[in-house]
């Protein structure tokens, strides 16, 4: 089944204002940065979108604060970003705050097919309120729902026209739940190859997770804490 | 004298055992890596998806797809693995990894920990913190006795909003060691040349204080 559109244009068309958007990547690592400039030039807005990070000021999710585009997050970490920071404060966006692994794995169950499950973390802290909270093994936990989006928006480094896809290093992160969990996912990645090239041992994401896929004409992978050594 | 940060790092690192597979926080913790104690061989998994991380890249090597979850470029060893997020934190959950090392605002005296919100002020989000404490058998603390304004942040009570409830056992700060016992700290160690009074005026927490309290061995 041939999933590849032209463009980014073609692959984002039907998001619209007031939609659930899943946004794959960690920090700035993994984002598909082609895909959230064209959200920016869609100008699309009251948007709810789940993403562990929030991006940085000028790059990423933050390019969509910047434009008020973003109604809601859902995300687990948001310290690199002083907008979102000060929209949160003032209370002009909506915030849903949960832990890492949480955010994960309700991806993971939303697509699933697991409505909910339950976790240790968070049990005793503000993330419980208001959740279900049940013993075992003598230890408590917490209900958590599975989410899901109308649509999930992964990067990846390789993929073929079937929409199968080869993730690199820590680039990986959020992107294989996140496909599993959109009802349309799109996938915009480096390299895309006919089917039949990339070896099916090695697929991270088949292809029935994903509906659209097409090459990123540019990807500028901004590096957000450069830390290096020296060689002497 | 007081430690520095990479004295804390250095006992901390004494703590390590040979085959563990350990997760460091971001700050003080991440230096721990900088001092595995010789004969020992430990596996460094960093929670965004790898396992077997190395030192920082050489310049010019960087590698914005290969990074740790403090989101700095990294570099991995032989042998390492990538995983997605849910497997990570399926290690992390499942307690496959063995000890987790990470930093704190408060701790208090019945094992609960502060580190991720300062209501109206500081609003980061808690990243894997929650899922870390809630599950990981051996966690150690590495922190500053006190803030900046001089205030113990080793307590009776967190007075922040918590990040997991019970779950610390063993606090290295800049002056001690600290175990958490049956809702007391316990004095263990101290550091090289601070005295036993110190450490008392500086916890506000009970402390249970034994007659000969060792210097710590850096």
């Amino acid at each position: 089944m041939n999933k590849v559109v032209n463009n980014v244009d073609e692959a984002l068309v039907g998001i619209e204002d007031g939609m659930t958007l899943m946004l794959g990547g960690f920090g700035l690592c993994g984002i598909p940065e082609n895909s959230i400039a064209q959200l920016v030039k869609l100008g699309v807005k009251d948007l709810t979108c789940i993403s562990n990070n929030a991006g940085v000021d000028d790059f990423g999710l933050g390019l969509l604060l910047h434009g008020r585009q973003i109604k809601k997050m859902i995300s687990s970490y948001v310290g690199e970003n002083a907008e979102f920071e000060r929209q949160m404060l003032s209370g002009e966006l909506i915030v849903d705050l949960i832990p890492q692994g949480s955010l994960a794995e309700r991806c993971r169950a939303g697509g699933a097919g697991i409505p909910a499950f339950f976790t240790p973390a968070g049990y005793g802290t503000e993330v419980a309120e208001g959740k279900e909270v049940r013993e075992f093994n003598g230890k408590p936990h917490i209900l958590e729902m599975a989410l899901t989006a109308d649509y999930a928006i992964v990067k990846a480094w390789k993929g073929d026209t079937e929409g199968n896809l080869i993730f690199k290093a820590t680039a990986r992160n959020f992107n294989p739940m996140m496909a599993m969990a959109g009802k349309i996912t799109i996938a915009e990645v480096e390299e895309l190859v006919p089917a039949g090239e990339l070896d099916p041992n090695d697929i991270h994401t088949p292809g029935i997770f994903v509906q659209r896929i097409f090459k990123g004409e540019k990807f500028e992978k901004r590096i957000e804490q450069r830390t290096v050594r020296s060689k002497s | 004298m007081a430690l520095d940060k990479n004295g804390i790092a250095k006992r901390i690192a004494q703590e390590l055992r040979d085959g563990w597979y350990v997760n460091l926080g971001i700050g003080i913790p991440t230096l721990v890596a900088n001092y595995i104690p010789e004969g020992i061989e430990v596996e460094f998994q960093s929670e965004n998806g790898v396992l077997g991380m190395g030192p920082f890249p050489f310049e010019g090597e960087e590698d914005a797809d290969l990074i740790n979850a403090g989101k700095q470029t990294i570099t991995v060893r032989k042998g390492a693995a990538f995983f997605d997020s849910a497997m990570s934190f399926s290690m992390i959950r499942g307690q496959h990894v063995q000890l987790t090392v990470l930093g704190a605002m408060e701790v208090s005296q019945n094992g609960d920990i502060a580190n991720w919100k300062i209501p109206g002020k500081m609003v980061k989000g808690m990243g894997g913190a929650m899922d870390l404490v809630a599950s990981a058998e051996n966690i150690i603390v590495a922190m500053m006795h006190s803030n900046r304004e001089g205030e113990s942040k080793i307590l009776k009570k967190c007075t922040l909003p918590l990040t997991g409830v019970g779950c610390v056992k063993k606090v290295v700060t800049e002056l001690a060691v600290l175990e958490i016992r049956g809702n007391k700290f316990y004095l263990i160690e101290r550091a090289p040349g601070v005295s036993v009074e110190e450490i008392i005026s500086k916890t506000e927490g009970d402390l249970v204080v034994p007659e000969f309290v060792p210097e710590m061995v850096l």
